[in-house]
């Protein structure tokens, strides 16, 4: 059986925060901050956090700051978006460093993209998206700031987007998918909201995701791809219905789309390796309690340790 | 990324491209905090968007130039110039990635700002084009969407694309959830052509099955016939389902001259007895779906007790819903003025109210009665009380008499039968039939027919048991068992997902008749401090991993569901009468799993020993029980006199058994059981006399 390469993993997530100059770290150049959430939080869950310069990693969140709306961008001199607003707070509160944010700011910028209807824009040009929901719910709550927005409306909202397999799309009427599932999910478990989810249902639609080479796919007749390892499993966790695929499984299908010599995981086995896939392994990894990771939040995407840091510290 | 081979060429190619790609990435950002907007501008951005359509930050510096640059013209032609300009560059991104959010969007945006009419015909040409690629294409199907409400197409005719789609591939997923979306909305609105359900669902059974038969293994077809089974065997109305105390029984109370406590015994047995604290005697309604809105208002309860204003309802839930299956109240026994029999009768229908999560209003006239006689005797205490004495559960110290049940005839527990509207027979035979066709499937061995003829079974069962229960002996449990069995054998990967299924079959089974509830009914010796026995029901080695069938059991008073496979008590919660409950060799992984007992004001001993609580990072129960995470508890109420340690290690501790009257708990046997937490045990439940088998001192 294979078995994880986690320092081989740190060394690449290491390597990637210095590449700049290539096609396929300037492609992603604009979510860079996406990018330091996923890779610092795999370092976390290695272990490994203080191998990076903390005061550097948060300036640089910093420096991607608008101190004039509240919001952050996806890298220096990008616009504000919820997006990259959820990753920044994400970083920072790994970092225990919450002190350095205007939080009331940050937390007006956040509720200030809330509709009439209770969805949320992902930033000042409209575009609705129940992800923009989990966004905004999710960062506003580990900021404590929940009673700025209209949380009853923004639920009823999430569960307008539920469908008839019990899944939940991007907006009324869009197909389920795993990676929207998770954000709907997420942000339902978030707000207290899970009784409006037929656990069941979705349940099984969830782990029917499971195919036959033990990995996961995002939707009915899709190849399976290890970022549904994190999508799915931790919605099924989040509602308890884990228990319903089979993990040992899912753990050599992760473990087999490790790069082995230079550390990374990629989507599928023999693909090329990125720091999204390398997250969501690890991360996975985490949910399925593989032996020396930190346990994961699943509706927090987070360590357990800092999400009981930021709930249960008096 | 996605897709792309691990070891690919790193050409010069690539290098060259690299430096097109960061050089026009600089110009962008230039132009962009500059303000510039000018056509080379524009041009530049929209050969990086080409390259590179995810780059948002490009497409809102196009939006800005499009609003500086149309402020600046009022030429009709010029205008639609600088519109069609946007949608090309929104096409050259899309022939790179036509899933890209961004492009999506922005053509969108576009197009509802109405800078200029709409070529609609183009769109729909377009959109064409895409699908062809990638019929699951949903960012495809969401702009489709976008373009019949922005262009007024009605529903059905996107309702006939979705066929056309379906037919042209039948394990679209995509196709088929579109139409079980248009379906819904069109027969929720009763729209023409879709006012008789059952004629628009019988076409879609007819459908589904070409599907089914053409390609078994294909999930698509499948999701969508457990739409069409839903909606076939789905209760619109709901109906009460069960009561505790059942209709038309009569019981005896007697108590002690403070009326501090009291025991009732059911008139037609003075040996057996329900103690209840307090004087205190719930009345239970159980739905056959979650309500909301019962209340004194809803549901007029007439005793010499209480009058029915100062009654309160309250649902048995943990969520915050306003919905749920069980609703109970409280009569209070000490507020009676004398002696004497007196009848209390529960009435409701009266009002619509009572609604389920649907909306769909209880309008069924129900109307429950029963007699309290009550008897005062001198004595101090009236006893029974659980705590003094070790309660050991074992299965030897149960007889098994068959009179004194406590109810006198079972089936008055089920109310529905008396009550429920005449519905169609097409239901019925809808499902009959389905069943005789998949039993003649040619692909009986695959995994969606077994368990499809499994759900058939199941729902037919439960269909015929609430019509018409006293007719209803014969169950196809056996047959479904043998299925979910087969199943586990067939798909081993899903094994859990089966026994989960199959676990709710046994308990129909064993709950499904007095006969069969006789089988495991039993009363307990009698306490050393009492001389009368208490209602139990021993459910113990029986595979079963979770709880169902609740409304049948509410009478329940001592329950031993130990040496199961079971990891989810949530259900419990409705046995109020509850005073001991076994779940000792379980598969119960956490504290946070044992909330559902919270609402258990009788329960008084417990047993969770030999479980797996502690032995699991990951605690699946986490969002399902309240906590501070989830914004259901305000944990400055709860947590007032522990440690910061103990609150983050012990959180669901302090905050479940905080909330119980325990005088006996047993926690040996798991991963977790400590020193440590004994103490803290015995500090959040002051009234404990039993942990583990000791003597608190």
């Amino acid at each position: 059986m294979e078995k994880l390469e986690g320092e081989k993993h740190v060394k690449y997530i290491l390597s990637v925060e210095k590449r700049k100059d290539d096609f396929e770290s300037l492609v992603m150049d604009h979510l860079r901050i996406n990018g330091a959430y996923w890779g610092l939080t795999t370092l976390d869950l290695l272990h490994k956090l203080d191998c990076v310069d903390q005061e550097e990693a948060v300036s640089w969140v910093m420096q991607c700051y608008h101190e004039d709306c509240g919001g952050f961008g996806g890298n220096v001199g990008h616009d504000p978006h919820l997006l990259y607003t959820l990753s920044a707070v994400q970083i920072l509160v790994l970092f225990d460093k919450l002190d350095v944010l205007d939080v009331e700011k940050v937390s007006n910028y956040v509720s200030g993209l809330q509709n009439e209807d209770g969805s949320f824009s992902g930033d000042m040009w409209g575009e609705i998206d129940t992800r923009f929901s989990y966004c905004a719910i999710c960062c506003l709550s580990i900021l404590h700031r929940m009673d700025k927005i209209n949380v009853e409306k923004a639920v009823n909202y999430i569960v307008s987007c539920k469908n008839l397999d019990g899944g939940f799309g991007c907006t009324p009427g869009g197909e389920s998918h795993a990676g929207q599932i998770f954000c709907c999910i997420g942000a339902l478990a978030i707000t207290g909201s899970l009784h409006h989810v037929d656990k069941d249902l979705l349940g099984w639609w969830l782990c029917e995701r499971q195919c036959k080479d033990g990995g996961l796919n995002g939707r009915p007749e899709k190849f399976a791809d290890v970022c549904y390892s994190w999508w799915v499993l931790s919605s099924l966790i989040i509602i308890d219905r884990a228990h319903w695929i089979d993990k040992s499984k899912l753990i050599n299908f992760i473990l087999n789309c490790q790069d082995k010599e230079k550390g990374g995981i990629s989507d599928r086995p023999d693909n090329a390796v990125d720091v999204f896939h390398t997250y969501f392994g690890v991360a996975g990894l985490s949910l399925l309690e593989y032996p020396g990771l930190k346990p994961t939040d699943p509706a927090y995407a987070l360590p357990v340790d800092v999400v009981n840091r930021i709930f249960f510290r008096k | 990324m996605h897709g792309r081979p691990r070891n690919g060429p790193r050409s010069e190619e690539s290098a060259a491209k690299a430096g097109k790609l960061r050089d026009l990435q600089a110009q962008l950002l230039h132009n962009h905090h500059n303000r510039i907007y000018t056509n080379e501008a524009r041009a530049a951005s929209a050969r990086l968007l080409e390259i590179n359509p995810e780059i948002y930050t490009a497409w809102n510096y196009r939006k800005l130039a499009l609003q500086s640059n149309l402020k600046e013209v009022t030429d009709v032609e010029a205008i639609k110039a600088f519109v069609e300009e946007e949608l090309r560059v929104v096409e050259a991104a899309l022939r790179q990635n036509p899933k890209s959010y961004g492009a999506w969007y922005h053509r969108k945006w576009v197009l509802n700002h109405k800078f200029s009419p709409a070529n609609f015909d183009h769109e729909y040409w377009l959109l064409g084009r895409l699908m062809k690629l990638d019929p699951r294409n949903f960012h495809g199907w969401n702009y489709r969407r976008f373009l019949a409400a922005l262009s007024n197409v009605p529903e059905v005719e996107e309702l006939m694309y979705t066929m056309e789609m379906i037919d042209s591939n039948f394990s679209n997923y995509s196709a088929w959830h579109n139409r079980s979306f248009l379906l819904s909305n069109l027969l929720k609105q009763k729209a023409q052509g879709f006012v008789s359900k059952e004629k628009i669902l019988t076409d879609e059974y007819d459908l589904v099955h070409q599907a089914l038969f053409t390609e078994a293994s294909d999930q698509s077809g499948w999701f969508y016939f457990l739409w069409l089974l839903d909606q076939t065997v789905s209760p619109d109305q709901p109906l009460v389902a069960s009561s505790w105390p059942a209709h038309g029984s009569s019981w005896v109370v007697s108590t002690n001259r403070s009326k501090s406590d009291c025991r009732l015994f059911p008139f037609e047995s003075s040996n057996s007895c329900y103690y209840l604290p307090m004087s205190i005697v719930p009345i239970i309604l159980y739905f056959n779906q979650p309500v909301s809105g019962v209340s004194s208002s809803t549901v007029t309860v007439n005793s010499v007790f209480t009058s029915n204003e100062d009654i309160t309802w309250r649902p048995l839930s943990l969520a915050k819903s306003e919905n749920a299956h069980c609703w109970v109240t409280y009569l209070k026994i000490s507020d009676a003025r004398s002696n004497g029999t007196s009848s209390v009768e529960i009435s409701l229908g009266h009002s619509q109210d009572i609604k389920s999560a649907h909306g769909s209003p209880h309008t069924c006239p129900v109307l429950l009665k029963f007699t309290i006689e009550l008897n005062c005797i001198d004595a101090e205490q009236p006893g029974g009380e659980f705590g003094e004495e070790l309660f050991v559960f074992n299965s030897d110290q149960v007889c098994l008499p068959y009179e004194d049940f406590p109810i006198s005839s079972f089936d008055q527990l089920k109310i529905s039968e008396n009550h429920a509207p005449v519905a169609s027979s097409w239901d019925v035979e809808t499902l009959s039939n389905e069943i005789s066709l998949f039993k003649g499937s040619p692909d009986d061995n695959c995994k969606f027919v077994k368990l499809t003829l499994a759900r058939l079974l199941v729902a037919y069962d439960a269909m015929m048991s609430e019509r018409s229960p006293s007719l209803q002996k014969k169950t196809h449990s056996e047959e479904v068992l043998k299925f979910f069995d087969d199943l586990i054998q067939l798909d081993p990967v899903h094994a859990k997902f089966y026994e989960d299924q199959r676990s709710l079959v046994i308990l129909d089974q064993v709950t499904f008749d007095k006969e069969s509830l006789m089988k495991n009914y039993g009363r307990l010796c009698k306490l050393a401090s009492s001389s009368h026995h208490y209602h139990v029901l021993q459910l113990n080695k029986l595979s079963l991993t979770r709880i169902g069938f609740v409304e049948r059991l509410l009478w329940v008073q001592i329950l031993d569901l130990s040496h199961n496979e079971i990891q989810s008590i949530s259900g419990l919660e409705a046995l109020q009468l509850l005073t001991c409950l076994n779940l000792a060799n379980n598969q119960l992984n956490s504290f946070a799993a044992l909330e559902p007992l919270r609402l258990l004001s009788s329960l008084r001993v417990l047993d969770v020993s030999f479980n797996k609580i502690g032995s699991y990072l990951i605690d699946t129960k986490r969002y399902l029980c309240s906590s501070p995470m989830s914004h259901t508890v305000d944990i400055k109420e709860v947590i007032k006199e522990f440690q910061d340690t103990e609150i983050a290690d012990y959180w669901e501790v302090i905050f479940i058994f905080k909330e119980l009257q325990l005088t006996q708990l047993n926690i040996e046997g798991n991963a977790v059981a400590n020193d440590n937490l004994s103490l803290l045990l015995k500090k959040t439940i002051p009234g404990l006399i039993w942990l583990n088998g000791d003597r608190v001192q």
